[in-house]
């Protein structure tokens, strides 16, 4: 069995990086919508209340920003794979009608 | 306003469209086209969405209105599983795949020992938790129908209609399904028909829902701005929602995302390339995200707009409808109407592939062990129970909605069954993540975890006094505290739901964990085991685990014509022959083949039963120490590795082998030709010596007679005429032997070649010789070389001149046929050769007497090369008296001999 390279060249080392980031986004995603709204105050304790429009606009933000960094994702993986297909386009205009 | 009727009728066209367009489908599929379609990311996402069902349509509006933004987790979850694809789908999606999965419970059951009990409690469990959730469209549907049904109240409960309704269309979606789902069997489980209705009904409901939302903002409250200000001012404008039901609806929904057998079937079963996940990883989000857009303005709207008693379920359908617009309102329940119809088509089909699966067929086996081996096509029975089992489910469901009352919020029957189907989760992802999971513990933890549900759950929705009565509510089972269904071990205070969903999924793990690592595995279930948890390592090679006898392919291929179909299961056995090297001949039941097999009937009726039917044929599993030791890589890598080695060194072996015969055959050449090479010199010098001497004598002596000079003279003269012939024989022989001599055959009479033999032999010799013949015997015409044949019979005849010891000595030639053959005999009546130089008289320079004969010893030598040539025979017999060579020549057809003669 060939050992294992420490160093890889630029493209390798990019790609890898990217996959680091496929793996870590949920995990951010999960801190910022399970953990983060757990904080606020539910209007059973105290007086200072989130307005449901706030909270409204935190968690599609986030959402967005999510999909749009997934989608970005698989757009460079993609690439470093040159794999190409006709069908993406499709399924982006689906997705958003 | 819309009438009764009208709705009917648009439903029915609806249903009528989604009808062709599956049919166009299937029929695009069968005939190999519209593959761009069928299998594009787009379909493939669309079709996740129908996890999106009458609860996201109606219920998340509903949810909404009752609390505030909690409806988001129920889309949260997805979404985080979906953009985590890497860690869980992308694993389930490739195993589905490389082991051809046909439903969760199939996966599971695979996964741990290919054990039929698993599957059982899981299509079980999937059963009894799915049920609350058809009721649930089947409450939705009734309760949109009796808005249009009772417009003035718009309050959705008009019961005497609920009633008839939910019958409806309880019977409608089972005819449906039935019509759709099961009228083939398909051999890989895919269904293009439905997946492409389900992206159509999925487009549907979105744009119904989106219509009725941009209404709602910019036909009702005047834009986004106003809307954000309706939103605050609302009852619901405040963030109300606890931590604890905050985390746990978000976990749940994560969990029946990927449990949830409708999801898997869509998601894993139905997928045709894995690159399509990576695609819906942000598709499916995105899609999520636009049908939970406008829940909360509707929400707000409704309460604000609609009376205080109306069911906010129902605001999706009763906003439109209070403003007027009816057109939007009947927009909005076919995208109610679509997002049911869906969800009841797949999940049913879901888990009618299960039922059948998993308890119909094993237990139709078990029933009928000896028909196994006959003839005739299982698929009907499949295809029945799927049919049966889809009518039971579709009934459960019912019965649930009645049972139920039809009167709780949508959302929260649709978080009963997602507690439900979460229970799974913890054996799926031990199983596919961790090879010290066993059996025992998914049995331990599915079955512990499935009581806690039902007991915290499922029985205290019916409310209390129906299936737990309201003593067990107050005092728990047995009069225990600790028991109390909304309060396990004395904990009061939680939410019910985050009560019953923290205490089965938390013992659930907590057993499975346990049981797992106190238990130990039986070698299928670690076999298995490695194969998933190693599938990116492992999905070429699959374990073997069958040792089949030449008598079982028959067998085999009748049984895989019953479940496969005649067809498919004679091109699968033809292209496993042709794999083989094997033509117009049964594949030799190979462990590989038997695998591929399995495999394949897997992909119609599950692992377990696969399992089960090629085991009554085969008769027993047998996993070998090599299986074991093949799933450790380090092992079977020097296994391997070592029998390479053997085969290398067996190879050279054997090549050595044959260089030690080359080198003995070259040294017995080399041996040969010193010998010729010795024999010569010593042939070739005893002349040269006469000649050197005499002519010394000639040129050093002086006075010599004339007579001696001529004596002299003779001599030289005479040796050096024995040694041209000695050097022309020599020349004869190196050509006979190298095959260069070219024989001129034509048609001869054998008794023309003796008579020139014996003339010229007698011409040239002093001594006399009676010869004797039978003249004939003698006429034999032959296709030879006459020129050839005399010098044979020339040698023959000199020979007895010379060599004949008799007193008077005396030569029979006698011509006689055998079979196709002539046999020319040369009897002398001389002493003969002596016995044991008989051997070597043909050989080169073998001389009797070297003193008596003149020759070199090579005259028979090439008697023998010619008469070979010739395709005949000469050997010596000695007969008591004399000495006898025989000649024997083949007597054949002119054309043969000619091909005989050839390669000379």
């Amino acid at each position: 069995m060939p050992e294992a390279r420490l160093f890889l060249e630029r493209r390798s080392y990019r790609r890898r990086r990217m996959m680091d980031a496929v793996r870590m986004l949920p995990l951010v995603c999960t801190l910022l919508w399970l953990v983060v709204p757990t904080m606020w105050p539910n209007g059973l304790q105290d007086d200072t209340q989130t307005a449901l429009s706030s909270a409204l606009w935190y968690l599609f933000m986030i959402w967005i920003l999510a999909i749009a960094a997934t989608f970005a994702l698989w757009r460079r993986i993609r690439r470093y794979e040159g794999t190409g297909e006709a069908a993406v386009d499709t399924a982006t205009q689906a997705a958003e009608p | 306003m819309v009438s009764l009727n009208q709705l009917i009728a648009v439903c029915l066209i609806y249903v009528a469209g989604l009808f062709l367009v599956a049919f166009l489908a299937e029929r695009a599929a069968l005939r190999g086209r519209g593959g761009w379609l069928l299998r594009s990311p787009l379909v493939y996402t669309l079709s996740l969405s129908i996890y999106c069902t009458a609860w996201t349509f109606y219920g998340a509006v509903g949810y909404a209105a009752r609390s505030g933004l909690e409806y988001v987790t129920i889309y949260l979850g997805p979404s985080l599983v979906m953009i985590g694809w890497w860690w869980v789908l992308r694993r389930l999606v490739r195993i589905g795949r490389a082991q051809r999965v046909t439903s969760v419970a199939d996966l599971i059951s695979a996964r741990f020992g290919k054990s039929n009990l698993l599957a059982v409690m899981i299509t079980i469990m999937a059963v009894v938790g799915v049920t609350p959730y058809i009721a649930l469209q089947l409450q939705s549907v009734t309760l949109s129908v009796s808005i249009f049904a009772t417009p003035e109240t718009g309050s959705g409960t008009a019961p005497q209609i609920s009633d008839n309704a939910a019958f409806w269309v309880a019977a409608g979606l089972a005819v449906f399904t039935v019509l759709f789902g099961t009228r083939n069997l398909n051999a890989n489980e895919r269904h293009h028909g439905i997946v492409i209705a389900v992206a159509v009904e999925a487009v549907v409901k979105l744009l119904a829902l989106m219509a009725v939302g941009a209404f709602v903002v910019w036909g009702i409250s005047g834009g986004v701005s106003e809307t954000v200000a309706r939103i605050d001012a609302s009852p619901i404008g405040t963030w109300q929602t606890s931590a604890s039901r905050w985390t746990a609806l978000i976990v749940v929904s994560a969990a029946a995302f990927v449990c949830l057998p409708r999801m898997f079937q869509v998601m894993v079963v139905e997928n045709d390339d894995e690159r399509h996940l990576q695609i819906a990883s942000w598709a499916f989000p995105l899609y999520l995200l636009a049908i939970s857009l406008f829940v909360v303005p509707i929400a707000v709207v409704g309460l604000e707009l609609m009376p205080a008693g109306a069911n906010p379920d129902l605001f999706v359908l009763t906003v439109p409808l209070s403003q007027g617009q009816s057109g939007l309102a009947m927009l909005a329940f076919l995208g109610g109407f679509s997002s049911a119809t869906s969800m009841v088509i797949v999940a049913t089909l879901a888990l009618s592939t299960m039922m059948s699966n998993h308890i119909v067929m094993p237990l139709w086996l078990k029933l009928n062990p000896p028909a196994a081996q006959q003839s005739g096509d299982v698929r009907d029975v499949v295809i029945r129970a799927r049919r049966l089992s889809i009518l039971l489910i579709i009934t459960l469901g019912y019965f649930y909605y009645r049972a139920s009352g039809g009167s709780g919020a949508l959302a929260a029957i649709g978080l009963i069954s997602f507690g439900g189907v979460a229970q799974f989760l913890p054996a799926l992802l031990g199983g596919i993540f961790w090879r010290g999971a066993t059996r025992m513990g998914a049995v331990a933890g599915l079955s512990v975890g499935f009581v806690i549900w039902m007991y915290t759950m499922l029985l205290p929705s019916f409310g209390p006094g129906a299936a737990l009565s309201a003593a067990v509510f107050e005092e728990g089972l047995f009069g225990w505290g600790m028991l109390r269904p909304q309060a396990l071990f004395g904990i009061t205070g939680l939410d019910p739901t985050v009560h019953a969903i923290w205490w089965s999924l938390s013992i659930n793990a907590l057993l499975f964990f346990v049981v797992s690592i106190f238990s130990f595995p039986t070698p299928l279930e670690r076999l298995q085991g490695a194969q998933f948890v190693n599938v990116f390592d492992h999905s070429s090679g699959p374990a073997r685990g069958w040792i089949a006898s030449e008598g079982g392919a028959e067998d085999l291929m009748i049984m895989s014509q019953r479940i496969l179909g005649a067809e498919e299961a004679q091109a699968f056995f033809s292209a496993q022959a042709a794999q083989q090297g094997r033509r117009n001949a049964p594949p030799v039941p190979t462990p590989e083949f038997v695998q591929a097999l399995e495999r394949e009937l897997a992909a119609s009726v599950g692992a377990a039963t696969a399992n089960a039917m090629i085991g009554q044929i085969i008769g027993g599993q047998a996993i070998s120490v090599e299986d074991l030791m093949a799933v450790a890589d380090e092992s079977a890598q020097i296994l391997e590795y070592s029998s390479r080695l053997e085969a290398k060194s067996r190879e050279l072996t054997e090549t050595a082998q044959e260089l030690g015969f080359a080198n003995e055959k070259l040294t017995q050449l080399s041996f040969q030709k010193d010998d010729f090479l010795s024999q010569i010199s010593h042939e070739l010098r005893t002349p040269m010596t006469s000649i050197r001497s005499f002519s010394e004598i000639l040129r050093d002596i002086d006075g010599l007679s004339t007579a001696e000079k001529t004596r002299y003279a003779t001599i030289i003269h005479s040796e050096t005429i024995r040694l041209t012939r000695l050097l022309d024989d020599l020349l004869d022989l190196s050509v006979l032997e190298n095959g260069q001599v070219s024989l001129n055959a034509r048609q001869v009479q054998l008794h023309d070649v003796i008579e020139r033999a014996v003339t010229t032999a007698q011409a040239s010799s002093a001594h006399v010789l009676d010869i004797r013949r039978d003249l004939r015997t003698e006429d034999v015409m032959l296709i030879t070389d006459a020129d050839r044949l005399a010098q044979v019979f020339i040698n023959l005849v000199t020979n007895a001149i010379k060599y004949c010891d008799a007193d008077t000595p005396r030569l029979d030639i006698a011509v006689r046929r055998e079979d196709s053959e002539v046999i020319i005999a040369f009897t002398d009546n001389g002493s003969g050769i002596p016995a044991e130089a008989q051997n070597l008289v043909f050989e080169k320079f073998a001389r009797l007497n070297a003193a008596q004969g003149s020759g070199a010893g090579l005259g028979l030598a090439i008697c023998r090369e010619i008469v070979a040539r010739l395709g005949g025979d000469i050997r010596y017999l000695s007969e008591g008296r004399g000495g006898r060579f025989e000649v024997r020549l083949s007597f054949t057809s002119s054309r043969e001999e000619n091909q005989r003669l050839l390669p000379v």
